[in-house]
């Protein structure tokens, strides 16, 4: 065998193999297109275009036959009338046909001129061309017959009213607009959403990780029942959001949550306050007039409070890898607990707090669910990823919300270029 | 000379610290388990920790249950004697039910704390090293307590506020202590009602199908692909794997938009199997890059003499990775799960129809004036169970599943 034939054998396997591994990963590649990659294309096409929530209803032609006449009168013709609506208030219908079969043995007598009869089969049926209907265009369309003796009135309408008609989908068509990004960006309310998003992104991260890092220092010393509290601790992260968001809701309600009655109760407030509700809180300090955001801060400590136990578990698993014998060794030299965590503990797991910090503030920065299910974004806790809801789905103005998540798209790109740079090779 | 480096300064601190926390605690407790209203003060708590924290240092005897009980029981007589014989608000005397019991329980607890602080200081001057060993070791016991206490506090107001009844909700909202003496029907009435009146089977059912489906489809696919991406050889296979990691960093918000869109015209939106769409697309890629890493692992030896039998590699991927990465894909099975089961942001936007809603759907529509806020809490409840109870039987696999591919949440 020469080496010719050898390159072409390990060729064709490697083309097999090559051609393997593309089939295992279609199917995976396909759904992320369709509903990952797809969408995150259309968000930009959506942004471009005027459109509203209600235009998401395709527009429809109805049309409604009435029949009007005696049918014991052999020689007095029925009327038939059909009636047609355009459904859409703002967009016109074209190539509009619509069809009806006659019943058997009715004989027509006058005719619009939109509209024809052709035999088929046997059936004689009415075929109307209306054309182009306008934007709530509405109007009748009427026809003589005179009937046999064995028609009545429900043969006429028993038979159903096909029409066909082409209108301009919204989705896909060609108008575009500038309005959806002028409208997020010169409003007042940007800059009081790009802060509330900033002091929730940077102080839920930094809050869940000090807490995390806290607990892991707690949990890594061994005590009696250490796996229970250990597993204990990952419950705020475990359970569905819309629980513990509305356990949270209720206990700090102000009519009728513990917390306030509890406040009351030991004499350190003297009102309930309304604490997911309340924008700001106002105080004197030194002679200076402050402001404290009272419903941002309760968000980002339920942020920190769901989310410590991911940033826990993972500094936890990095401690525990630490050799031991490290400890014992500086223990021996007679460096205080301080010393040991602070020259040993924190330069083993200073990698994972880089790449958690960053992770996280990526997740924190999009996390919707919690502020929508504690405030509904308001108080002061509009955040982007709330804001596109509301744009889109509250003010129902589809196009601005698409401008919105363009703009979370955008800091979210500049976020993963960072990440990939500064991502410690080792702890991916 | 240095005070606070003396023994009995830190054992002093201890008292001071350990027993008005756990006289709070305790008030607060004793408040919310009986109903009584009790104004706290702290001044013969601070008392007692003084004297307590300050002989602890002093005396040490051998016998740890020994020194338990000599210690409580003064914790206990000097309680009740700098607090005039009413340690629990000036309304109730000691020798009263609740009030005697929260008494012992604040002393040993107290006793305890402020002992296993303290540790082996004497009175005299101490080292650095032990000093700062004493400071360690409070802090490691208040911020166990701590918590401890933030993730007990929401979960059992949730559980019983689900257990009371309107009235009695609105007259003491503090009072969050169960009546056991009352029927089981009136106990647990607002599950009774969830399920007969809301239809909350058919949610659970909802939930339960829907995540399972997830389940099913993020396997099929992502085994494959995590097999091809960790053992086969192609051309941009290191970009296919940068790319997962990247895909994961997309949050639903910025899909939900032109998916609503979509799902609507395509008549997609109000139907479970929309969901079934959207769900897994959003975790098969965590889960392909969990497996990934699971597959990377295993000897290439193991699929090269599988070759060498004859085996094709579907069935080495059937025969030998699959079971060997049992593991692996049971805590990306129960990741999964998670994460269907607990999802919110499409099931509320895609889902209409109260007959096909899944339970955080359900939830959020029982969030109104007209429902009573126990029967939220109920529902809050029933959602909760299901991921608890499978999270504490599986804990291990979970907890390894959510190290492995989770920073995402």
């Amino acid at each position: 065998m020469n080496a010719g034939t050898k390159k072409n054998i390990t060729g064709a396997l490697a083309r097999r193999e090559r051609r393997l591994a593309f089939g295992l990963l279609l199917p995976t590649f396909l759904l992320v297109l369709a509903i990952v990659l797809f969408p995150l294309f259309a968000n930009f096409w959506i942004s471009f275009k005027p459109i509203s929530l209600a235009d998401l209803r395709p527009p429809t032609i109805f049309v409604k036959e009435r029949i009007k006449g005696k049918f014991n009168d052999l020689q007095e013709p029925i009327k038939i009338e059909y009636r047609f609506r355009n459904s859409s208030i703002k967009y016109a219908l074209s190539d509009v046909v619509f069809k009806d079969d006659l019943p058997q043995g009715v004989e027509v007598v006058e005719i619009g001129k939109e509209c024809n009869v052709s035999k088929l089969s046997g059936v004689e049926t009415v075929v109307c061309e209306l054309g182009n209907v306008a934007p709530k265009e509405r109007g009748k369309i009427e026809l003589k017959v005179l009937s046999s003796s064995s028609t009545q009135k429900e043969s006429f309408t028993e038979t159903r009213v096909i029409s066909s008609f082409t209108a301009k989908n919204v989705l896909t068509s060609l108008d575009f607009t500038l309005e959806n990004y002028s409208k997020v960006f010169s409003s007042s309310e940007f800059i009081s959403v790009l802060k509330a998003t900033i002091y929730y992104t940077f102080f839920g991260t930094a809050g869940a990780l000090i807490l995390g890092l806290f607990a892991a220092q707690i949990i890594s010393k061994a005590f009696p029942g250490r796996a229970i509290v250990r597993g204990f601790l990952l419950f705020p992260y475990v359970a569905p959001v819309i629980a513990v968001a509305f356990s949270w809701v209720i206990l700090f309600d102000p009519f009728s949550g513990s917390v306030n009655a509890m406040l009351i109760e030991l004499g350190v407030s003297e009102k309930p306050i309304n604490f997911f509700g309340k924008r700001a809180i106002s105080f004197s300090f030194l002679g200076l007039q402050m402001s404290f955001p009272l419903a941002l801060t309760m968000v980002i400590i339920f942020e920190v409070w769901r989310y410590f136990p991911l940033s826990f578990l993972f500094i936890l698993a990095r401690m525990q890898s630490i050799p031991s014998d490290l400890y014992e060794a500086a223990e021996m030299d007679g460096a205080t607990p301080f010393q040991q965590f602070w020259y040993l503990s924190i330069p083993h797991i200073i990698g994972i707090l880089a790449v958690l910090f960053l992770l996280r503030f990526i997740w924190t920065f999009n996390k919707f669910d919690d502020i929508f299910l504690l405030t509904g974004g308001n108080a002061g806790t509009r955040t982007f990823t709330v804001n596109v809801y509301e744009q889109a789905f509250a003010i129902s103005n589809l196009g601005a919300g698409a401008a919105v998540a363009v703009v979370i798209f955008m800091f979210l790109l500049v976020f993963s270029i960072l990440f990939i740079k500064f991502t410690p090779k080792d702890e991916s | 000379m240095a005070f606070w480096r003396l023994g009995i300064f830190s054992g002093i601190i201890a008292g001071l610290i350990w027993a008005p926390v756990w006289h709070v605690i305790i008030t607060v407790g004793l408040i919310i388990s009986s109903g009584i209203s009790i104004e706290l003060q702290l001044g013969p708590a601070l008392l007692t920790g003084i004297l307590v924290g300050g002989l602890t240092v002093i005396k040490k005897v051998e016998n740890k249950l020994i020194t338990l009980i000599i210690g409580s029981s003064l914790t206990f007589f000097s309680l009740i004697l700098f607090s005039i014989g009413k340690p629990f608000g000036s309304e109730l005397l000691v020798y009263q039910g609740p009030i005697f019991i929260a008494t012992s329980l604040f002393s040993v607890i107290t006793f305890f704390s402020i002992n296993n602080s303290v540790g082996t200081l004497n009175f005299g001057l101490v080292k650095k090293y032990f000093l700062e060993a004493f400071y360690a070791r409070l802090v490691w016991g208040l911020g166990l307590v701590f918590l401890i206490l933030i993730v007990v506090i929401p979960f059992y107001v949730m559980l019983m506020t689900s257990l009371k009844n309107q009235q009695s909700l609105l007259k003491n909202p503090l009072d969050l202590s169960i009546d056991l003496t009352s029927s089981p029907g009136k106990l647990f009435n607002s599950y009774i009602e969830l399920f007969v009146e809301y239809d909350f089977l058919t949610l659970l059912l909802n939930s339960a199908f829907v995540s399972i489906v997830t389940v099913i489809i993020t396997l099929l696919f992502s085994i494959p692909g995590a097999y091809a991406v960790a053992k086969l050889r192609f051309p941009a296979r290191q970009w296919f794997s940068g790319s997962i990691l990247m895909i994961y960093l997309i949050p639903a918000i910025i899909l939900v938009i032109p998916l609503y869109s979509v799902f609507s015209q395509l008549g997609l939106r109000n139907s479970l199997l929309g969901l079934c769409i959207v769900y897994p697309a959003t975790t098969i890629p965590v889960a392909l890059y969990m497996l990934k890493g699971y597959f990377s692992g295993l000897p290439s030896e193991l699929d090269d003499a599988g070759l060498m039998d004859g085996l094709t590699r579907w069935q080495i991927i059937i025969k030998i990775s699959i079971p060997l990465a049992i593991p692996a894909i049971a805590s990306v099975a129960l990741y999964v799960f998670m994460i269907a089961w607990n999802e919110f942001l499409f099931a509320f936007m895609f889902l209409d129809d109260i007959k096909i809603f899944t339970l955080s759907r359900g939830i959020v529509s029982l969030n109104s004036t007209e429902v009573p806020r126990q029967h939220l809490m109920a529902a809050s409840v029933v959602a909760t169970v299901p991921v608890l109870f499978i999270f504490l039987w599986f804990e291990k696999f979970l907890v390894s599943g959510l190290t492995s591919g989770s920073v995402k949440g």
